[in-house]
């Protein structure tokens, strides 16, 4: 029945109704003897400022309690991160304290690694064992054979806890599994980099171009807001992703690009901008040096040349080029996040820099602004002890131009003892069988640990293996370190608790103080709670613990943003100016023989093809969830509770599958993913599929998102390093659709 | 006499679902249940695709076939703009709203009442938006008076292109989407 005929066929039954006296009089359809619902906001209410943890963006936030107990999470108007509104994962945030399935209470494992059996056990015990072990370790190997890998502001405290201990080999894989590659192609081109939040002005914007970057479906909040007003501007969008992405959807211009062949894009593009002088002469000569080598390098890379990599018309590349150049300095190329790609992407990223260069807007508004930060002292702690081994991660500067931590490099040391071994590690809020590529070559380095502390909200896979389970409360439920931003108006934002924590659980400033007095660390931990740590720090600065705790935020002044309002136009490079011509990387070259790789100028390496029958693999986010941390929220889960397969529908008719089939997808190492249902669609291109990443969950304690959908990550056996920085690039991988198995 | 309407611009709104979410925690909508929800609807072929993401919800109809049928009185058009609602205690949860709703946004609670959405009643008796409204990071949603030619939401209606869903099922539905 269409919706039409029911209609009347029930407009019917009502007539019926009321012929035989069943219905209330409808005339004037006004029914005041009904009462409305009872609304949800009857009760005590009290508001408490904090903000966001569920990422890494910080967002400024109000939670309601109703009658003692946690009811919502509202954006704080006074935050100019969020501006008065959080993202969909924000607003689900206290879905995360209701989890029934988060840890409880401390664990220590029961049998063998990764069986995943736990005694239960007191947190004076669990610490007491951690203690221990981690002497143990300093005692046989040196403390630096110990390592933190964790995610975000609440890992302070521990990274404090670590330094205090002696090593300092502390990482996250925010650097080499993520924007690692991007900031390294900013700091060789302007001697900085975007920053994060990034220093995007897309707001402003006239021509936004984004290259793989789907914001929309990434959502970090202030980019979507900002991406959001863009469009209401009439902001000239340019999408490059083979996925028909949302943004793309918001496009002027889609390039539906070749997987692989971005740089070669780029080449093109900077190749237009020189060879049609769009570019901005007058800030590249103020600011700028290498225009004359770079342009001679670029000669070749027509579009026509590029048309054949990328599979975009040679017009619609001078075209796109124009748009940009017509729109400077107000041209945003965005630089992206996840930047880890093909194993050039310091390079790519690279290229992205010097278009922005020649178009002029780094420091221009509509650009890239100048960030600013408020000054707020650190905490006077002791000296923190210097051991006589440098970090592990990086040997003999293998990676010349990583500017943090690689924590691969951190895995390959526990895998392989060198250049000494670790045998302890302490993760914190990262699930490292998904945030590491090569799952076998993770949990091999676990199982060299002496060891393997995780502390986490919910059971991940991560903590599947360890030997000590550490259950911190969530962010809802305590303090954290203050967020002193840089941000274009700069800010301190204060996370205090909402409400206590269901069980047993503890924030992580107190794992870190228990921890540091059983090692003996006082010294490092002269302050009783965290309260007290705070008000130090506030006082310092000037400011109120009580006051904070009021407003949960103080926005400072805001000073220039923009080089044309007296921003300093600083570039920390070795010539001082922007680098299109990369001083560091041709010192380098000279000295070691003209690597490939590390040209002053990127070059262009065309992708391998696709084995026969394969798709390349793409991976990406959703608006719903984080990486792998959030698929147990009751909330999100409710919302988006499985990623899909999507497969060109193209593809999907030749192979005879519909929307909502279910297959299993094989690896070039034979990896089978868990089972996933297609999504048959025209919004991406034949030779690829695309997932999001995060699903496919094999944590039996992860009870609502066990085998929902499929893994990415233990689809990425494969991945190539970036041999400036240590980046793992993932999108090497290439995956042959196949039907679920009978077993 | 206000007639609350929603404007909803697709050329901003990015199918995020914070609407969903919002809603969900705002008025405690039990699991695998929704008040609200998002849409793709896709025309063409790749790589020239035609995409419109929407909310959806109930659309608070000018002429709601789900009030004309309920028995009980339950499902009534409220005096405050004209937002249908249901009453919990009046309704016997026979069902036939749910049937009649060319929307299908309506759905038997666990409780035992049909359930939908309330355009955040109380809310916007206190003079706020709709949870959905006021969380939306793109500012994608508007709500309003439609009667008012001086509110926002009349003005955009003015100004912009817009649609509604199902205009074929005749019941004036009140949640209107602005398109590029
Ligand atoms: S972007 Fe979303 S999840 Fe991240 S901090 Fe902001 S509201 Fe929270």
């Amino acid at each position: 029945m269409n919706a039409l005929s029911r209609r009347r066929f029930l407009g019917i039954s009502a007539a019926t109704l009321a012929a035989a006296g069943l219905a209330p009089a409808l005339t004037g359809r006004r029914t005041a003897q009904a009462s409305p619902p009872p609304a949800p906001d009857a009760g005590k209410l009290e508001t408490i400022p904090t903000f966001c943890d569920v990422c890494f963006w910080k967002c400024g936030a109000i939670a309601t309690v109703r009658d003692g107990q946690l009811w919502k999470i509202e954006g704080n108007p006074a935050d100019p991160l969020c501006r008065g509104r959080l993202c969909p994962r924000g607003t689900g945030g206290v879905g995360a304290h209701f989890d029934e399935d988060r840890l409880q209470r401390p664990l220590l494992r029961a049998n063998v690694r990764g069986e995943d059996t736990w005694n239960v056990v007191s947190w004076d015990e669990a610490l007491g064992y951690t203690a221990e072990k981690m002497k143990a370790i300093a005692q046989k190997y040196g403390p630096e054979s110990m390592a933190l890998i964790s995610h975000g502001l609440g890992g302070t405290f521990l990274k404090h806890l670590m330094k205090a201990y002696g090593t300092p080999n502390l990482a996250a894989p925010s650097f080499a599994q993520c924007r690692g590659p991007r900031d390294v192609g900013f700091r060789l081109t302007f001697g900085d980099d975007p920053g994060s939040p990034e220093r995007t002005d897309i707001a402003n914007a006239r021509c936004l171009v984004l290259i793989g970057s789907h914001l929309g479906e990434n959502m970090h909040n202030t980019q979507v807001q900002e991406f959001a007003e863009a469009i209401e501007n009439d902001c000239h969008v340019i999408v490059v992703d083979p996925r028909f992405s949302t943004a793309a959807s918001k496009a002027k211009h889609y390039l539906p690009i070749r997987p692989g062949t971005d740089l070669a894009l780029l080449l093109a593009w900077i190749n237009v901008l020189i060879t049609e002088k769009l570019y901005d002469a007058e800030y590249l000569a103020q600011h700028a040096v290498g225009f004359e080598q770079l342009a001679a390098y670029v000669a070749p890379f027509t579009p026509e040349w590029a048309y054949p990599e990328t599979g975009i018309s040679a017009a619609v590349i001078r075209e796109t080029a124009r748009v940009m150049g017509r729109a400077k300095p107000a041209t945003l190329v965005h630089p992206g996040r996840h930047a880890v790609w093909y194993g050039d992407d310091a390079q790519r990223s690279r290229a992205v820099a010097i278009l922005n260069a020649l178009l002029g807007s780094w420091g221009r508004k509509g650009g890239f602004y100048v960030p600013a930060q408020m000054d707020l002292p650190g905490y006077p702690y002791p000296p923190y002890p210097h051991g006589e081994r440098g970090k592990v991660d990086n040997p003999d500067k293998k990676y010349p131009f990583a500017h943090d931590t690689i924590s691969t490099g951190i895995r390959s040391a526990a895998l392989t003892g060198k250049p000494y071994p670790i045998k302890g590690l302490m993760t914190y809020a990262t699930n490292l069988i998904y945030a590491l590529p090569n799952e076998a070559e993770t949990i091999e380095a676990f199982k060299q640990l002496d060891l393997l502390a995780v502390v986490e909200v919910a059971p991940s896979e991560t903590a599947g293996w360890a030997d000590v389970v550490l259950p911190e409360s969530t962010y809802l439920e305590r303090y954290d370190e203050l967020n002193v931003e840089l941000f274009r108006d700069p800010f301190i934002a204060l996370r205090q608790p909402v409400v206590a924590s269901p069980q047993e659980q503890k924030p992580n400033w107190w794992i870190a103080r228990e921890l540091g007095l059983r090692l003996g660390l006082e010294k490092f931990f002269p302050w009783p709670d965290i309260e007290t740590y705070l008000q130090t720090r506030l006082e310092k600065g000037g400011y109120s613990l009580e006051a904070l705790k009021k407003s949960g935020i103080i926005v400072g002044p805001k000073p220039p943003i923009y080089f044309e309002e007296g921003a300093p136009a600083e570039f920390n490079t070795p010539s001082g100016k922007i680098e299109l011509w990369s001083s560091a990387l041709q010192k380098y070259s000279d000295e070691h023989g003209n690597p490939a790789g590390f040209e002053p100028a990127p070059r262009y390496t065309p992708p391998e093809p696709n084995p026969p029958g394969s798709y390349r693999l793409l991976c990406g986010r959703a608006p719903t969830h984080t990486f792998s941390r959030t698929q147990s929220n009751p909330l999100l889960s409710d919302v988006m509770p499985e990623n899909a397969l999507w497969l060109n529908a193209g593809e999907a008719r030749r192979l005879g599958l519909n929307t909502g089939d279910r297959v299993c997808l094989r690896n070039q190492d034979d990896v089978l993913s868990e089972p996933i249902t297609v999504r048959a669609t025209e919004r991406i291109r034949p030779d690829c599929v695309f997932m999001v990443h995060g699903f496919g969950h094999q944590a039996k304690g992860l009870r609502r998102a066990l085998r929902k959908g499929a893994s990415d990550s233990r689809l990425q056996t494969r991945y190539k390093t970036d041999p400036l920085m240590g980046g793992t690039a993932l999108n090497m991988n290439f995956v042959r659709i196949e039907p679920v198995s009978s077993i | 006499m206000a007639r609350l309407g929603m404007v909803i611009d697709t050329a901003k709104c990015v199918g995020c679902s914070d609407c969903v979410v919002a809603c969900k925690a705002e008025n405690g909508v039990p699991a695998g249940f929704f008040r609200d929800w998002l849409t793709e609807s896709l025309r063409g072929r790749f790589p020239t695709p035609h995409l419109e993401l929407r909310s959806e919800r109930c659309n608070h109809c000018d002429d709601p076939p789900c009030v004309t049928c309920c028995p009980t009185g339950a499902s009534h058009v409220h005096p405050w703009g004209g937002v249908i609602l249901v009453d919990h205690d009046a309704c016997v949860g026979c069902k036939a709203c749910i049937a009649s709703c060319p929307y299908n946004a309506r759905f038997l609670h666990p409780e035992g009442y049909a359930d939908k959405c309330t355009f955040c009643i109380h809310r916007v008796e206190k003079g706020q938006d709709p949870a959905c409204v006021s969380v939306c990071p793109t500012r994608c949603m508007y709500f309003g008076d439609l009667d008012d030619p001086e509110s926002e939401v009349s003005k955009l209606l003015a100004s912009r292109r817009s649609h509604v869903l199902l205009p074929e099922a005749g019941t004036g539905p009140r949640v209107i989407y602005l398109t590029a």
